[in-house]
C-alpha cells in the first residue's frame, strides 16, 4: 500500500501520482498522512482506487470524483466531493458547507454533521448524513436523493427541481416550493437501498419525504405583475 | 477574501507562547490576505496605567518628550501613560503629531497592522515574543479600497476593544450617521470599522458583549465573520447566510479561531481538540474566570 505523507510530500505530488493511475492499476489501496487541512486532496481522481486520508482535509477533498473511493478519517472543508461524477467519498468527521454540491453521481457519506448548504444544486448524487444538516440544503438540487439521519436547518429544498428529500429528524423550515410528500413504498425501498448502502442503522419508516411542488418550474403568464 | 485567526488562552501556563502561536496562525493564512495584516495582543498591565499604540515615523524619542515610558517596535510604539496623564498625552499627540495615529488603547491592549507578507509583519513586530491571554489576528486581501495601512485590521473604537471582519458591509454608511452623533469616534471610512464601533458603543450602553453582537444581527447588513476581543473577552459571530469561513477548536486549554482548519494545525494538542464549524447568527462568546 502507498503511504503518502504531506508532511515529506506536496499535495500537488500527491495529486500528480493519483491522476497517473491507469484504470487497471494494482496500486488500489493509497494512505494519506499529516493532511493538516490542506485543499484539493484527492481530488479529480478517476481510477478505482482507494484512498484514505488520516486526519481533516481542507476544501474541495475529492472534488470531481470519478470511480475513486476517499475516505477521511476527520473533518473536511468547504465542498467536499463537490461536482463527483461516480464513486464514493465518505467523511468520518464533520463536513463544512457545500459538502456535495453540483454533484452527478456516486454517494457521499458524512458520519457527523454537514453545515450549511449541503447538496446545493445536485444533479444526481445520494448522500446519506448520518448527523444533521445547517440551512439552505439541497437549494436549487435537481436529481438525487439527500438522506439526513438527524435534523435540517432552515429553508431546505428552496427552489428544489427533482431531488428527493429524506429527513428522519426535525425539519426547522421549508425553502420555497419544497413540500412534504407521501413514502410510497418505492420510496422505502430506495431509502432502504441508500441507508443499506451507507452503513446508516435507521428504520425506514422514521423519515419523512419532501419535494418540489413544481410550482417554480414555469413561468405564469397570470404572474407577471408580481415581477 | 481574507483570513482571521483568534486565540483565547484557558490555561496560563500557555501565556508566555501565545504570540508564537498567533503568528504561526497568522502565516498559514498569507494565501487569504497576502497584502497587509495585523493584530492585537492582550498583555500585562494594570489599572493605573493605560497603554496607547501609536503608529507613525521618528517614534524612537516620543515617550522622553512626551514624558512618558514606552516600548518601540518598529513602526509602532507602545506608550504607558498614568491614567491621570492621559488627557495631557493625548492631547499633546493630538496637537503636536498630528501625523501619528493612535491605534488602540487599553489597560491590557496593544494593537500592529502593517503593509506587507504576514509574515513579515508578524517578524518586524515580534510578535513570536509577545506574552498575552488572548489575541486576534487579520491578513487582509484588499478587494474594495486600496492597500493601505489604515485598511488593515484590527480595528479598535474603544478601550481594550478590538475586531477583525472578513466580509463586506452593505449600511455602514448609514450606521456610521448614527454612532458620529453618539459619540461614536471613526478613524477611516472602512466598512469594518463601523462594525467595531457599534459594538463599542452598544457595550458603552451597557451590553455584554454577547449582547452587543446579538444586537448587530439586527442592525448590521451585509456579510460578516467577526471576531472580537475585549479585556476579558473573546467571542465569534457569523451572519445568518454564513458566507464567509470559520473553523473552531476548543481544547481544556484554549479557544482558537481560524478562517480554515490550516490556521490550527500548529496548535497544541489539536488532534484532540473539539473542532467544529461555529453556526450562522449564532454568538459563540468566551470570558476569563
Amino acid at each position: 500500500m502507498p503511504v503518502v505523507d504531506l508532511a515529506k510530500t506536496t499535495k500537488r505530488d500527491l495529486n500528480a501520482q493519483l491522476h497517473a493511475l491507469p484504470a487497471n492499476t494494482n496500486e488500489t489501496e493509497w494512505r494519506v498522512e499529516n493532511p493538516q487541512g490542506q485543499h484539493a486532496l484527492a481530488a479529480g481522481l478517476d481510477a478505482p482506487v482507494t484512498v484514505e486520508i488520516a486526519g481533516h482535509a481542507g476544501y474541495y477533498c475529492a472534488g470531481m470524483n470519478q470511480q475513486a473511493t476517499v475516505v477521511v478519517e476527520g473533518n473536511v472543508g468547504v465542498g467536499v466531493a463537490e461536482n463527483m461524477m461516480s464513486g464514493k467519498v465518505h467523511v468520518k468527521g464533520d463536513a463544512s458547507q457545500s459538502a456535495g454540491a453540483t454533484a452527478h453521481g456516486g454517494l457521499l457519506v458524512i458520519d457527523g454533521d454537514a453545515s450549511a448548504r449541503c447538496g446545493i444544486s445536485m444533479k444526481g448524487v445520494d448522500i446519506v448524513v448520518k448527523g444533521s444538516i445547517g440551512p439552505m440544503s439541497a437549494f436549487m438540487a435537481q436529481s438525487g436523493n439527500l438522506v439526513v439521519l438527524g435534523d435540517a436547518g432552515d429553508a431546505l429544498g428552496d427552489s428544489i427541481y427533482e431531488a428527493r428529500l429524506f429527513v428522519r429528524g426535525e425539519v426547522k423550515s421549508l425553502g420555497a416550493d419544497c413540500v412534504e410528500k407521501e413514502m410510497r413504498a418505492e420510496h422505502k425501498a430506495a431509502l432502504q437501498k441508500l441507508l443499506d448502502e451507507a452503513g446508516a442503522s435507521a428504520g425506514v419508516d422514521e423519515f419523512r419525504r419532501y419535494g418540489s411542488a413544481r410550482q417554480l418550474y414555469n413561468f405564469h403568464v397570470d404572474h407577471a405583475g408580481a415581477y | 477574501m481574507c483570513g482571521i485567526v483568534g486565540l483565547f488562552l484557558k490555561d496560563r501556563s500557555l501565556e508566555p507562547r501565545l504570540g508564537e502561536l498567533l503568528a504561526g496562525m497568522l502565516e498559514v493564512m498569507t494565501d487569504r490576505g497576502p497584502d497587509s495584516a495585523g493584530f492585537a495582543v492582550y498583555g500585562a498591565g494594570d489599572a493605573d496605567h493605560v497603554k496607547l499604540t501609536v503608529r507613525g515615523t521618528d517614534l524612537a524619542d516620543l515617550p522622553a518628550k512626551l514624558g512618558v515610558t514606552g516600548v518601540l517596535r518598529d513602526t509602532h510604539l507602545v506608550l504607558s501613560v498614568p491614567r491621570a496623564e492621559e488627557d495631557r498625552v493625548r492631547g499633546l499627540l493630538a496637537s503636536e503629531y498630528p501625523h501619528l495615529v493612535v491605534t488602540g488603547a487599553g489597560k491590557r491592549i496593544e494593537l500592529y497592522k502593517e503593509v506587507g507578507r504576514p509574515a513579515d509583519v508578524a517578524r518586524r513586530f515580534a510578535l513570536s515574543s509577545m506574552a498575552g491571554t488572548h489575541g486576534i489576528g487579520h491578513t487582509r486581501m484588499a478587494t474594495e479600497s486600496a492597500v493601505t495601512t489604515d485598511g488593515a485590521h484590527p480595528f479598535s473604537t474603544g478601550e481594550d476593544q478590538c475586531l477583525v471582519h472578513n466580509g463586506s458591509l452593505s449600511n455602514h454608511r448609514s450606521l456610521r450617521r448614527m454612532l458620529e452623533p453618539q459619540g461614536i469616534r471613526f478613524a477611516t471610512d472602512n466598512d469594518s470599522e463601523v462594525a467595531a464601533g457599534y459594538l463599542s458603543w452598544k457595550l458603552r450602553e451597557g451590553a455584554t458583549l454577547a449582547e452587543a453582537l446579538e444586537a448587530g444581527l439586527d442592525d448590521l447588513d451585509g456579510f460578516f465573520t467577526f471576531v472580537v476581543g475585549t479585556e476579558s473577552g473573546f467571542a465569534v459571530l457569523r451572519d445568518p447566510i454564513s458566507c464567509k469561513p470559520a473553523v473552531m477548536a476548543e481544547t481544556d486549554r484554549y479557544v482558537a479561531f481560524g478562517s480554515e482548519y490550516r490556521a490550527l494545525v500548529g496548535l497544541p494538542g489539536i488532534e484532540t481538540a473539539r473542532v467544529f464549524e461555529p453556526e450562522p447568527a449564532r454568538v459563540y462568546a468566551w470570558e476569563r474566570g
